[in-house]
């Protein structure tokens, strides 16, 4: 047991092309789902009913939203430029979902034939990879904004390029401090990375997870940051002119954006598809064989995969991800957005300078921990906890209390100098 | 005279944590969320509880032998302020009146009910009913067949539990 029996390159091809159409439908099922869970979740949440007459509970109202999209009249504006109004779609969509494929979701899974590893690519680079398709994104909403010769678009188009570029700065910073604990940039390590430490990286690195979080919602165009879209001021922003399937191209972009950043936050901060408290799932690939950790002589001990444990730790996986999902919906329905001059500066004056000195210091926790020869386990993670802890109490408190984003009262007051009807204690103007 | 205008007292600044009232509002849209409260009428499936005083399509009353029970008497043309009734009379041999022609228009017709009111022989009613959704426009003038045909409770002008409506 524990040896490792390698895919021949034909069964690699193939399990490959057997993933990507997997993970591609179960991703599209997961977005149209996701669509349907959004309407239903957000009338409870306004005590209504949501869709509920296609299918039982609605749930072929998905179908039904495709097959509208599809009939529906495509519209052309007669001065957008064409050939980017219809290139701008296909560029918002793509990025979408081909980020999702460096996701590991699952623990390998035994054949026959060989291990196969439960993930579309395991590629060396990982991260880096979502990091740069992910900013791709952008350049679709942009162009589609421009191209739609259309005045609220722009402004979609521009306020999503200067979005994304800010909290792009923060979400890659946030990330740099898991890829400091983790010391790998591949997800496969940092789930592993996370089975080792015995706690996930959402308590030694909780400050990291807050940052991530923001900047997730910020990246993905969401509610409280949905700037490029904000009805109330832009009718839709960037979409303004598109109709039938080319809106729904980027309904779905969005969506699928949405599922990948949720899949992103469970595997780096809530340990991917480990199951918690249970060793008996950890496992990786080392020197040839699965282990599923080191004995206190250093010792590596074996293990071996198998579809049990491929299974519950796909549900796992799911169970995280659909979390986030929720948690998505649901700050949605809650949180009123916020304006635009907010965004920037919670970007560029909190979130960049607080996630710097947040690196600062974890690297420097690390080094006196590394100095100190405490080795990477559980008084490692505990220790960072503490560190963190107290780093993400202070922060929320400096943030909190109108001291860095404040309402529109405040603006008024250090403004406008001006002497104001000042309200009696009754709530009423004096007349004038 | 002067508009009021209610000013909002704003918290001063630093006094507000925008934290606790984050977190208040999610709990708040969570415990919606786990336990909507039920506000939406499922109106196919179920039925709207109609008051006893609703007034919706008409409905003619009969007598046992199944003439109408209308004298034509001209009284409901006369007071139908949508001037939605049209009322040909006749006699028979032992020289009882009776509609020749009784139409309503339900198209003009607002629903006030005076009909009722005024009818003598208490024949031509409003009833407890609303659903005439019809699919062309001339199948909505009921003539008197149509009207007699009409089996939904009929309105009471008032309450009978609460008659002064209180």
């Amino acid at each position: 047991m524990g040896e490792m029996q390698e895919l021949s390159t034909f069964w690699f091809v193939t399990f490959g092309a057997v993933k990507v159409v997997a993970v591609f439908t179960v991703v599209m099922a997961v977005v149209a789902y996701m669509t349907l869970a959004e309407r239903r979740v957000s009338a409870f949440i306004q005590d209504r009913l949501g869709p509920n007459r296609v299918g039982p509970f609605g749930l072929l109202q998905p179908i039904a939203d495709g097959i509208k999209n599809i009939i529906k009249e495509e519209t052309m504006p007669g001065t957008a430029a064409k050939f980017y109004f219809v290139l701008g779609p296909a560029l918002a969509i793509m990025p979408a979902v081909v980020t999702f494929a460096v996701i590991p979701f699952a623990a390998p899974l035994p054949t026959p034939v060989g291990t196969v590893d439960m993930i579309v690519a395991d590629v060396p680079i990982g991260i880096l990879y979502i990091l740069a398709l992910s900013s791709l994104a952008v350049y679709g909403i942009v162009l589609s904004g421009w191209a739609s010769n259309n005045k609220y678009a722009f402004l979609g188009g521009l306020r999503a390029s200067a979005q994304m570029i800010s909290y792009e700065v923060a979400l890659g910073l946030s990330v740099i401090a898991v890829l400091l604990l983790a010391g790998n940039v591949t997800l496969t390590e940092m789930v592993w990375k996370q089975q080792q430490l015995g706690l996930w990286f959402v308590f030694p690195l909780s400050l990291a997870f807050i940052f991530f979080l923001i900047s997730a919602l910020a990246e993905t165009n969401r509610l409280p940051f949905d700037m490029p879209e904000a009805e109330s001021e832009l009718i839709t922003g960037y979409h303004t002119e598109y109709s039938a399937m080319k809106f729904s191209m980027f309904f779905i972009a969005e969506y699928a954006h949405v599922v990948t950043a949720s899949a992103l936050m469970a595997t780096l901060f809530f340990g991917g598809w480990d199951i918690p408290f249970w060793p008996g799932d950890d496992m990786f690939r080392h020197e040839g064989a699965w282990i599923r950790g080191f004995d206190e002589s250093g010792a590596p001990i074996p293990t071996s995969p198998s579809v049990l444990i491929t299974l519950l730790t796909l549900a796992a996986f799911s169970v995280k991800t659909g979390f986030f999902l929720l948690l998505y919906i649901w700050i949605r329905w809650t949180l009123p957005r916020f304006r635009y001059d907010q965004v920037m500066h919670l970007g560029w004056k909190v979130l960049l300078p607080a996630a710097l000195a947040y690196i600062m210091l974890i690297a420097g926790t690390m080094l006196v921990l590394d100095q100190l020869g405490v080795a990477y386990g559980m008084l490692y993670g505990l220790v960072l906890t503490a560190v963190s802890g107290v780093t993400t109490l202070a922060f929320l408190f400096f943030v909190d209390r109108d001291r860095v984003i404040s309402g529109a009262h405040r603006k008024r007051t250090t403004r406008a100098r001006a002497p104001r009807a000042v309200a009696d204690p009754a709530g009423r103007t004096p007349p004038s | 005279m002067a508009i009021s205008v209610k000013v909002m007292r704003r918290p001063e600044a630093g006094r507000m944590s925008y934290m606790r009232a984050t977190l208040k509002g999610m709990s708040l849209t969570f415990r919606h969320m786990v336990r909507p409260t039920k506000v939406t009428l499922e109106y196919p499936e179920e039925q709207p509880e109609l008051s006893p005083r609703w007034r919706g399509t008409h409905r003619m009353e009969v007598h046992a032998d199944g003439r109408p029970k209308c004298v034509a008497c001209g009284l409901c043309p006369t007071v139908c302020p949508a001037n939605c009734i049209r009322l040909v009379g006749g006699e028979d041999d032992q020289g009882n009146r009776y509609p020749i022609v009784y139409e309503i228009d339900e198209f003009r017709c607002i629903f006030c009910g005076m009909c009722q009111e005024v009818c003598p022989v208490e024949a031509i009613h409003v009833g407890q009913h609303f659903e005439n959704a019809e699919y062309g426009r001339d199948r909505f003038v009921y003539d008197l067949d149509r009207l007699m045909e009409q089996d939904h409770p009929v309105t009471q002008l008032w309450d009978p539990s609460d008659p002064r409506s209180e």
